[in-house]
């Protein structure tokens, strides 16, 4: 296919991506289940190509997403809350220590960009470990974070173990589409420049890459800090979507959710990560959701549907789908038209074949 | 041969513990030059290229390349009282580059079990080599600001491939070749890196006599089109002796002979310590 062609059609269905959603939201009421999963579902796509982008392409094998993403909601958090509400928010600490606001989306990028100086600064000493033990490094740090934030002598900034809230959030499904889009191509970008092909020639032989001149250290660093810059974007994300952020809801269990997404989706594949964090978030949170409700049909009590019986189902759904996908429902593909475009030529030419045999 | 020296491995020794796996080993190589190192399993002969490419740092000793010391070292530390070679105190100062910035001076290698990046495809694997010596940085290259830089990458790994006749290949998996054409690939993206020097570890491990032949006809061939001085482990007796001008033995990490093809040929020391005892292997 023309290479023109191909980005006139992917950029055709991503206005009609937008437009569908735009429609969607005149149509159904604001409260419908679908944009739960639609909000949430783009956040967890960013976050896990993010993740996919370090885990997937680079070979690092790093837990500390949700530690990154707490920081990231935390910057959004406290540099955008309105100075006339610092008081309410802030009550046991004077109003706090910052009294200035900045817009949404200056915001947005201060929340990566200070992810990203943690994750330089943890990975000058951490990113020397490799595999399981960079993956407990990571982990670790996500945790000690956690129990920083929630620190009483970082009140002033912080608000302790305390609430933010009052910050300006989201109404419309269309913000986090964009934003998680726009981060998301730019992540594409990377993958498929030189650094990306450098990135996947560490995954593949470490050995082999420093001997081509890859600086190992470099760049698994650069990844590591654009990684973390991109998860920080998804937590002030996740902040907007939540209304409030607390530290103690990034927990280790966020990391694993994000991994699941990722091992899933494909590790390697961007595409597969965005398919399978919609397909996680919309088993999570709503398709699943009779299961946990105790059902009668007429007089008769349907047995199992009991509170906590969807996480049952929702895990035995993941063994199946892993031992099934085993490397993920992508693989370490990409979805794309090509496939699609020839089958149709195909059956368009047979076509013409047909009208032509006929004619004579 | 021209006078010009291009690599001395000066007095080098490697201690892993107590074990003395390169012991105070000579080399030089000059420009132009097909040099063999050889020597029986074990001799230390993948060692000394390791130290020479920097994935390990020598114990004691120093290499030069083109005049200038890339590498050396001292025993320190632990090994300062462990330390069982010769020459100790001989040298000062301290050079222990990373391989990559090794490879950037101009040293490109292979190794003895073949090395690519098996998930990437042909064409990426050669792509990769001309990733150090780009000018772009990560902003410049993920929104395509490098586009020229990039063009002209692609471009010489297109016309290498072409030269090295594995351009109806370039899209497959690099894994997916056949054992011979891998060989080919991995020295084609060694040239990649637009090296002056070119180490080959083994490069006919696993030949047959037909394919090695042809591997000595496409060694001389890259020798001459690319400018380059080589340096080669090498078990394939008839190899060697085929294209390397000078030849260097390793035993249990000494250096035992040198000389040329002929020379080595008659010595009885290698002929113990190692001719003699292969042939007899293979026989």
């Amino acid at each position: 296919m023309d290479k023109k062609i191909k980005i006139i059609i992917y950029a055709a269905l991503l206005v009609a991506l937008f437009a569908l959603l735009f429609i969607l939201e005149q149509i159904l009421p604001s409260y419908s289940m679908l944009f739960t999963v639609l909000k949430k579902g783009a956040i967890y796509a960013l976050v896990a190509v993010s993740m996919n982008l370090l885990n997937g392409f680079t070979g690092l094998f790093s837990l500390g997403q949700a530690g990154f993403m707490l920081i990231g909601a935390y910057t959004y958090g406290i540099f955008t809350i309105p100075t006339e509400a610092r008081s309410a928010v802030y009550q046991y600490f004077d109003g706090g220590i910052i009294n200035f606001t900045v817009p949404v989306v200056v915001a947005l990028v201060m929340a990566g960009v200070a992810a990203a100086i943690f994750a330089y600064i943890i990975g000058l000493p951490v990113l020397r470990l490799k595999s399981d033990y960079l993956a407990i490094a990571t982990l670790g740090f996500a945790e000690i974070i956690r129990a920083v934030f929630q620190w009483k002598t970082l009140g002033p900034v912080t608000n302790g173990s305390n609430l933010l809230r009052l910050y300006p959030t989201f109404k419309s499904v269309l913000f986090p589409f964009a934003v998680s889009g726009i981060c998301i191509a730019i992540i594409v970008l990377l993958i498929n420049s030189s650094y990306g092909r450098a990135f996947k020639a560490i995954r593949d032989d470490e050995i082999a890459a420093e001997a081509m001149g890859i600086n190992l250290a470099k760049h698994k660093r650069l990844a590591f800090t654009i990684s973390s810059f991109f998860a920080g974007v998804g937590g002030a994300l996740l902040a907007m979507y939540q209304t409030t952020i607390q530290a103690s809801a990034f927990k280790s269990a966020m990391t694993y959710e994000i991994l699941l997404i990722v091992v899933i989706g494909g590790l390697g594949s961007v595409t597969g990560s965005c398919i399978s964090s919609f397909l996680f978030i919309a088993a999570s949170e709503w398709w699943l959701r009779f299961l946990d409700e105790t059902t009668y049909i007429g007089s008769f009590k349907v047995p199992l549907l009991n509170p906590g019986f969807r996480k049952v189902v929702f895990s035995i759904i993941i063994m199946i789908v892993v031992l099934f996908y085993r490397r993920g429902i992508m693989g370490n593909k990409e979805f794309s038209l090509d496939p699609i475009a020839k089958q149709f030529k195909k059956r368009f030419r047979r076509r013409k074949e047909v009208v032509g045999s006929n004619e004579q | 041969m021209s006078s010009n020296i291009m690599l001395q491995v000066e007095n080098v020794t490697m201690q892993f513990g107590g074990v003395i796996a390169v012991d105070n080993l000579s080399i030089d190589v000059y420009e132009d030059e097909i040099v063999a190192l050889i020597g029986p399993n074990g001799a230390g002969k993948t060692t000394t290229f390791n130290c020479i490419t920097g994935v390990y740092e020598p114990t004691n000793g120093c290499i030069k390349y083109r005049g200038e010391v890339i590498v050396s070292n001292y025993p320190q530390g632990k090994m300062k009282k462990q330390y069982l070679g010769k020459n100790n105190g001989l040298y000062s100062k301290v050079i222990n580059p990373t391989p990559d910035q090794i490879t950037i001076l101009g040293i490109a290698r292979t190794f003895q079990n073949i090395r690519l990046f098996k998930n990437l495809s042909v064409f990426e694997n050669v792509l990769i080599a001309k990733h150090l010596r780009a000018k772009q940085n990560v902003f410049t290259a993920t929104f395509r600001l490098n586009y020229r830089e990039e063009r002209r990458m692609r471009e010489e790994c297109m016309a290498l491939l072409e030269e090295q006749s594995l351009l109806n290949l370039k899209d497959a998996p690099a894994g997916s070749l056949p054992y011979g054409l891998q060989r080919r690939l991995e020295i084609s993206r060694a040239l990649a890196t637009d090296p002056k020097l070119l180490l080959l570890d083994e490069p006919a491990a696993g030949m047959n006599p037909q394919e090695t032949q042809e591997l000595a006809e496409f060694i001389r061939q890259i020798k001459e089109k690319y400018k380059l001085t080589i340096l080669l482990i090498e078990h394939h007796m008839d190899l060697v002796m085929q294209i390397s001008e000078r030849i260097y033995v390793q035993d249990f990490g000494k250096l035992i002979a040198t000389g040329t093809p002929e020379e080595i040929q008659k010595n009885q020391r290698v002929i113990d310590a190692y001719l003699g005892v292969a042939e007899d292997a293979f026989a």
